[in-house]
């Protein structure tokens, strides 16, 4: 039996008719048509579905979409400001913190979390913080300087 | 125009815009009208015969399409290997298999649906009456005799036996060696996991007879000739395959796979496109494997440490069938590069490939080189050990002497240019290496491990010329495609056959393009990926995209000038011998008054109401390039670890790589390439190994759950720096870079496990991954043996 779950998607209302077990990264990519947002394992290990629900980051492939009914939801599209970067995707862009970009998003979005909590983390915290997200082209190097330079960015202003 | 040289510059990619806001374009982003999903019914059994197949209850289950099996699909051909050893057996690889699968995973019926849930509801509903039958999954048991055999066509399960070197040149080097150090060398299963899984969109077009497939490849040409004119037998030129953004590949994108060929197949049944993606556990069980190589390896050493011989014995586990370019991986790439960085009087190695009732394995990032720089690197250090050397010493005294144009070495290749002691130089400077050694002695004392591992390694990539690998088996050629299409305005579009899937392509290969013409960056577009847009190319593998794909471009844009000169000189009404290009400009040598820009040309090129006679009118240029060698990088890799005595624990301190790509096209690129690749490395060492239980075959560490792929806190940043020397192959001068991390970090890892387990008398561990408990349990047999 299909049931009808709003949200709010990047300020955008969204209302859309679902089975009840499918997952909010389906309903973000497949109704919403916001594509940014992948699904990269079946274990919540990877971390490439990461969005924020009501400020919050989650692997949108752990929560069903009935369960966000009413909420507001922030995906990587939603991000950039008025054209403007936001100071995380400027790190991966300069500090080429991305190769392939499928993991890029989650990582930006679990970045993004991780300054709101600690706006001026060290190394080690930037890597423990990231332990829910994994990357296979970078090695992680250059996604800790991407995630530096935007925490010095953010704290300069 | 006085820019700075953008050639050898760290810019800042121009493909990241779209990936850092969710704007990538993957192919399970598409959405088509009158789409459909399938999803796929697999073998839950590594051996099995297939009594029937019952989809009744299935096609009636809401939102069915279609359900085909192996038995609809007649006049399909088996998916063919692309690479033949002398009496090579080939076992039928089915799209669809329908008399018996032979791993976990093995496709057996595709389910195709209105929408994806509906899709897999079904195929819980098809009822495949399995015929179980015993496997084996051991490389070394299914070499046995006795053993399961998986197919009538491969008796004992042997692919083939295969040798290299000389034999009786080795054997006689042994029989006078005064020392003989012999182990047993494990290289463990992997499995590729590209973050984005494979995917693809299939869409059969009934008013025009043509298809499109969009497929995650690294290869789209290639992909479509196997598939086209092996397996379905539809025409070539009706098939477009588009490889859009592909979220990494590190090689398992290469082959031709079941799923794609038969949603291309099944496009045209259903007439409605269908969109099928794999899930992660699928990823597992079906993205071809990598490595998998049990190896008795011996080097004949004098006392001195110089190196008499080396003799290598390896079984290679194939998996369940031959995928694409499996018989070259434990061959042709991995044995000839067994003669590494040294001088050797003496090589022999034979490889048997086995079938055993995997995963099919293929090419993984470095394919065959990190299996050969392991076991060399490994097998320095066991010398070093034995001869009380330092492993440092052991390599110096026989490196092969800097030279730069030609190497000959006992395994068949030829090197191309190599400064094997500078790279080692450098990274000892970066290390300090007397001071490792005083704090290591400082730290045993207080009971703590601290090991050193060194790798110095060389690699082979831009796998070449066509007619010798023809010769040693491939059926295709290893040429690369570049075409330069100049516009009226002066802007430029380059179609090139390569593949980027994480590289950089757009923006590395554009820096060619603003170099060579003096024009800016801008006003460059790459195009890749695309048969309806970029003429036939191989793609993307074996770090061949810069050397190979990039010299076709180089190609095609001196044609372009050439033809430039002709037009712009008779502007000037001057001869075209006393032309030449200088920043942007046609101009007359001697006089760079007379200059006309480039723009100007391209426009009068498409408006040639001034131009010389028998010139066509039109600016571009097409080459292939079928380049005259390998390129050969190499460079020195040191691993600094610390063993916790009482769990095992490793830790990575320090990672220091030095590397030596050629010239250099975008330095922040190749580091970047050069830490993904030591990650892999380094967790090959240390954690990932693909698990198969022994007696019901099934894949233990069949998800990321269970397979331990590293994360941002398991390495450190990496100590990173480069020695230059060109190759002569190509014009660009550059070697490739996409793999040296991966080839050089596994044995300088486990090097330096074993130094820091070296006081207990520890010299040498079977098999990876260096896991805690592996570890604890070898320091723990060490201590009771003293």
């Amino acid at each position: 039996m299909k049931k009808t779950v709003s949200m709010t998607i990047n300020g955008a209302p969204q209302s859309h008719e679902v089975e009840p077990r499918l997952l909010l990264v389906h309903y973000i990519r497949e109704l919403a048509g916001l594509t940014g947002t992948h699904v990269g394992c079946d274990t919540s290990q990877c971390g490439a579905c990461t969005v924020h629900v009501n400020g919050v980051a989650v692997k949108s492939c752990t929560l069903l979409s009935v369960q966000c009914d009413g909420a507001q939801v922030m995906t990587i599209e939603g991000l950039a400001k008025d054209g403007k970067l936001h100071p995380i995707q400027e790190g991966f862009w300069e500090k080429h913190g991305l190769q392939c970009g499928f993991c890029t998003p989650g990582m930006i979005m679990s970045a993004h979390q991780m300054l709101q909590r600690n706006p001026r983390p060290t190394e080690a915290q930037i890597r423990h913080d990231l332990e829910g997200n994994l990357c296979r082209c970078t090695g992680y190097h250059n996604i800790v300087k991407a995630i530096q330079y935007a925490a010095e960015k953010m704290a300069g202003k | 125009m006085a820019t700075a040289r953008v050639l050898g510059a760290s810019i800042k990619r121009r493909e990241d815009p779209r990936f850092i806001t969710g704007k990538g374009n993957y192919t399970d982003d598409l959405k088509l009208a009158g789409m459909t999903h399938a999803v796929f019914v697999r073998s839950p059994h590594a051996n099995a015969k297939i009594r029937k197949i019952d989809t009744s209850k299935a096609s009636k289950a809401p939102g069915v399409v279609a359900i085909f099996t192996g038995k609809d699909m007649a006049g399909v051909n088996s998916l063919p290997c692309g690479w033949l050893l002398p009496e090579l057996k080939i076992p039928p690889h089915m799209p669809l298999a329908s008399d018996a699968a032979h791993y976990v995973g093995d496709p057996v019926a595709i389910v195709i649906a209105e929408s994806q849930s509906a899709a897999s509801d079904a195929a819980e509903l098809v009822a495949v009456d399995w015929d179980v039958q015993p496997s084996v999954t051991n490389t070394e048991k299914a070499a046995a005799k006795g053993s399961v055999q998986i197919h009538e066509v491969a008796p004992n399960n042997e692919a083939f036996k295969w040798q290299i070197g000389d034999a009786a040149a080795t054997d006689a080097a042994f029989k006078a060696a005064p020392v003989v150090v012999k182990k047993r060398i494990i290289n463990q299963r992997l499995v590729a996991n590209p973050m984005e899984p494979r995917a693809c969109v299939a869409r059969y077009d009934d008013s025009t007879g043509d298809w499109t497939l969009w497929v995650t490849s690294q290869n789209p040409h290639v992909h479509r000739l196997l598939m086209t004119a092996f397996v379905l037998g539809i025409p070539e030129h009706k098939v477009r395959v588009i490889a859009p953004d592909v979220g990494g590949a590190f090689g398992s994108k290469i082959f031709l796979y079941n799923e794609e060929t038969v949603c291309t197949w099944a496009t045209k049944q259903i007439k409605r496109p269908i969109r099928w993606t794999s899930s992660r556990r699928e990823a597992f069980q079906t993205d071809a494997h990598g490595r998998d190589h049990v190896t008795d390896a011996e080097v004949a050493v004098a006392k001195d440490g110089k190196l008499l011989g080396l003799r290598v014995k390896t079984t290679a586990n194939l998996g369940a069938y031959l995928s694409t370019f499996a018989p070259a991986v434990p061959t042709y790439l991995y044995a000839t590069l067994l003669n590494g960085v040294y001088e050797w009087p003496a090589i022999h190695a034979e490889v048997t490939g086995v079938f055993t009732n995997t995963t099919p394995v293929d090419a993984y990032r470095g394919a065959g080189r990190p299996e050969a720089c392991y076991l060399l690197e490994r097998m320095m250090d066991a010398a070093a050990a034995a001869l009380k050397m330092d492993p440092v010493e052991i390599r110096r005294k026989n490196f092969i002497p800097k030279f730069d144009n030609g190497y000959q070495t006992k395994v068949a290749l030829s090197y191309d240019s190599g400064n094997y002691g500078g790279a080692l130089d450098k990274l000892l400077t970066m290390l300090d290496y007397k001071k490792f050694r005083a704090d290591q002695a400082a730290a045993r004392a207080q009971g703590r491990l601290m090991g050193i591992g060194f790798s110095t390694y060389i690699e082979a990539c831009s796998i070449a010329p066509s007619k010798v690998v023809g010769s040693l088996g491939a059926q295709a050629g290893l040429w690369e495609s570049g075409k330069v299409q100049v516009h009226p305005t002066g802007k430029v579009s380059v179609f090139t056959g390569s593949h980027s899937h994480g590289q950089g392509h757009e923006t590395t290969m554009a820096q060619i393009v603003a170099d060579s013409l003096g024009i800016p960056m801008d006003d460059i577009e790459i195009v890749h990926g695309d048969t309806g847009r970029v003429p036939f190319g191989m793609g993307t593998y074996g770090s061949r995209s810069a050397s190979v794909g990039g010299t076709a471009i180089v190609m095609s844009l001196d044609k372009i000038k050439e033809k430039g000169k002709k037009i712009a000189a008779h502007l000037l009404e001057a001869n075209p011998k006393d032309m030449e290009y200088v920043g942007g400009n046609f101009v007359v040598k001697g006089s760079p008054q007379k200059a006309i820009p480039f723009g100007q040309v391209a426009l009068t090129a498409y408006v040639p109401h001034n131009y010389p006679e028998g010139v066509e009118p039109g600016l571009e240029e097409t080459s292939f390039y079928d380049p005259s060698n390998f390129c050969f990088p190499f460079g020195a890799h040191a691993c600094v670890v610390e063993v916790d005595p009482d769990t095992g624990h490793v830790k990575v301190l320090r990672y220091l790589a030095v590397d030596d790509v050629g010239n250099v096209i975008n330095p922040m690129i190749v580091d970047g390439m050069v830490h993904g690749g030591i990650a892999q490395g380094v967790a090959q060492a240390l954690w990932e190994e693909a698990v198969y239980d022994g007696d019901s075959g099934q894949l233990v560490s069949g998800s990321m759950m269970d397979y331990t792929l590293p994360k941002a806190d398991m390495l450190p940043f990496y100590e990173t720096d480069r020695t230059e020397t060109p190759t002569p192959v190509n014009p660009l001068g550059v070697k490739g870079a996409g793999e040296t991390g991966t080839i050089a970090s596994t044995p300088a890892v486990v090097n330096a496990v074993v130094d820091a387990l070296s006081g207990l008398g520890v010299d040498h561990i079977e098999a990876m991954p260096m896991t805690p408990e592996r570890v604890w349990k070898t320091a723990q047999a060490a201590k009771s043996k003293k």
